[in-house]
């Protein structure tokens, strides 16, 4: 790699668009530095599934002809993204990290995709995940770990671990996650890097190959504050083909992020979302995060919300539920995997011969449970009651949103385990997103940053913010004051500290 | 909340359509139930006379005028399917050889 392509893909989204737009560089030589990095690097980060190199030089020349003819370009026009394995991109291979989907060439883009390609970002590829979005170390996908960065033995989080680490690698600017209990933030977390989960129905899902349907959102992931607001607007707005998207202008989050201030503002902490189970590193890191942030004029209140104690619980009745509907769709009958088809077994043989030879250990798991909350006998006691605990987290959250306008936790109880730590203990694995939950049981918006190595082993620590539904504006006006300080305090963004790989 | 049985998962895994083996079936049994004893306790919150919520922004029935637009390429989308035959989906034998 050459010194000028290392300088590259060093650089924010943000000042790769200007340049790119101001003709100092062109989106295929920007493009050429990020395929460079990923051939000489994603061997040992395993952060991609798909490089679509071809595609991804065709459209940074055709960026690169429409801003000389003088055409008018968007805020990331040329820009390169990686896409999480779980939006579908019409002709390229979309495996959802599983077995059942391996070589599956979508039909159609996903609304989050073709925005992207209206927008004139440059795709990269598709990026590793835990197998359909089933898991918090992304050692659950199909096709091998993918490696955190920050050291090669840990995971990236999860289940968006490959775009997160596509960030911390280099190898993307930019990257899209989704979050159906964390997926975006935790891995922003323990990869030192920025994530947001938008406001259920701000981000649409057509073409989101659906874990949970009343909990799944996409969202942007990137190395700083400022190019998460300008992925965001880029993904973000009504969308007439998902039906639970929010016909409502998108909150001007790049304002927010340009403006960062807190002067003012009443941050809540969240007493539930602190003490037993975080590690002490993570805390004293946090807890440094709150004086700044009380340093630059904002108000700390405590809030308690009580009922977020049995969000895990209800989590994990809702999801497997909402998941082991939404799988059913894979029987390999019209698309995707099909076993035993040898003239002699039966339909529903075929069926339960495909689908235990293509889903993983986590998705079998998550789909019986789902079968047994949902069946006859069970439903009240376990689906129907975890509803209601749902309303109470939305209540606990309506309550704190009236004594603070945004609150804040911890993002992950701990930093990056080893790989393989925690791979066969599913409850151990859960108590990762903790307290990322409840933000996706209500439908608000909440986002991971980085707030500094944690004492005991040298790693990223993140800091969560959660606000109103609708108010995501707020999580970028916050998190860019934030991120602003510490950088101030650093000389650089913690992601510069990322060893050499 | 009672336990949950292997010849339980047994069920569920018919249900599922998951041609679990007997290992598979063994280890699912004793984890399960660990996931279903940790989730239990909600039910100490759960009381009645709370709405459930389905859903977390409230979810009315959204219409579009009644237009026609293309659909996906058939070629793209047969070319994708494990099987086809005569431009239609090959399916394995929908009947049981007693009901045939």
């Amino acid at each position: 790699m050459s010194s000028a392509d290392a300088d590259l893909i060093r650089q924010p989204a943000s000042v790769l668009a200007a340049a790119i737009c101001d003709g100092e560089v062109s989106s295929v030589e920007v493009t050429q530095a990020h395929l460079a990095r990923i051939a000489e690097v994603d061997g040992r980060v395993h952060a991609f599934l798909e490089v679509t190199a071809e595609a991804a030089l065709e459209t940074a020349h055709l960026v690169d002809e429409k801003r000389k003819s003088g055409a008018n370009l968007g805020v990331l026009a040329g820009v390169p993204i990686a896409v999480k394995d779980v939006l579908t991109m019409r002709g390229v291979p979309t495996t959802c990290g599983s077995r059942i989907l391996e070589g599956w060439r979508p039909p159609y883009d996903s609304t989050v995709v073709a925005r992207l390609r209206a927008a004139d970002m440059v795709i990269l590829g598709k990026t590793n995940m835990d197998e359909f979005a089933m898991g918090s170390s992304t050692e659950h996908s199909a096709y091998g770990p993918t490696h955190n960065p920050w050291d090669l033995e840990r995971i990236p989080g999860g289940s968006g671990g490959g775009s997160a680490a596509s960030l911390a690698a280099f190898e993307a600017p930019l990257a899209i996650g989704t979050d159906t209990g964390g997926s975006i933030r935790q891995p922003a977390a323990v990869t030192g890097t920025v994530g947001v989960k938008p406001t259920y129905g701000g981000v649409s899902r057509y073409g989101l190959v659906a874990l949970a349907s009343s909990l799944d959102q996409a969202g942007p992931c990137a190395r700083s504050v400022m190019d998460a607001a300008l992925l965001h607007s880029v993904i973000a707005g009504h969308d007439p083909r998902d039906s639970t998207s929010i016909d409502a202008p998108v909150p001007d989050v790049v304002a927010a992020a340009a403006r960062g201030d807190v002067r003012g503002l009443r941050i809540g902490l969240v007493k539930e979302l602190s003490g037993d189970g975080y590690q002490p590193g993570v805390l004293q890191r946090f807890n440094e995060a709150v004086e700044i942030l009380q340093g630059l004029g904002a108000k700390v209140v405590e809030v308690s919300c009580p009922n977020f104690d049995y969000a895990l619980g209800a989590y994990y009745l809702i999801l497997p539920s909402e998941a082991s509907s939404n799988l059913a769709r894979f029987d390999g009958m019209r698309y995707g995997l099909r076993v035993g088809d040898d003239g002699s077994n039966s339909v529903e043989q075929v069926m339960s011969l495909s689908r235990e030879a293509g889903f993983g250990a986590e998705a079998k798991r998550r789909i019986m449970l789902g079968t047994y909350a949902l069946s006859s006998g069970y439903y009240d006691a376990y689906y129907g009651q975890a509803q209601k605990v749902r309303t109470l987290i939305t209540r606990d959250f309506t309550a704190a949103f009236t004594k603070a306008d945004v609150l804040i936790s911890p993002t992950a109880p701990t930093t990056a385990f080893k790989i393989g730590e925690k791979v066969d203990d599913p409850l151990a694995m859960y108590l990762n997103d903790i307290a990322t939950i409840p933000v996706n049981l209500a439908g608000n918006c909440a986002m991971s940053l980085p707030v500094g190595l944690s004492p005991a082993d040298g790693l990223p620590v993140g800091l969560q913010i959660m606000a109103p539904p609708m108010a995501d504006d707020r999580l970028y006006l916050v998190g860019s004051a934030l991120e602003s300080a510490l950088t101030d305090k650093w000389g650089h963004l913690l992601i510069e500290e990322v060893p050499n790989l | 909340m009672t336990a949950i049985t292997r010849e339980e998962v047994a069920h569920l895994a018919k249900l599922a359509r998951l041609d679990l083996s007997a290992t598979e079936l063994d280890h699912y049994a004793e984890q399960l139930d660990v996931i279903l004893q940790s989730v239990a306790r909600i039910s100490e919150v759960a009381a009645d006379g709370i709405p459930p919520t389905s859903h977390p922004v409230p979810v009315e029935n959204v219409f579009r005028d009644d237009i026609a637009k293309p659909g996906l390429d058939r070629a793209e989308v047969f070319a994708a399917a494990p099987a086809t035959e005569d431009d239609r989906f090959r399916v394995p034998r929908i009947l049981d050889e007693e009901e045939a």
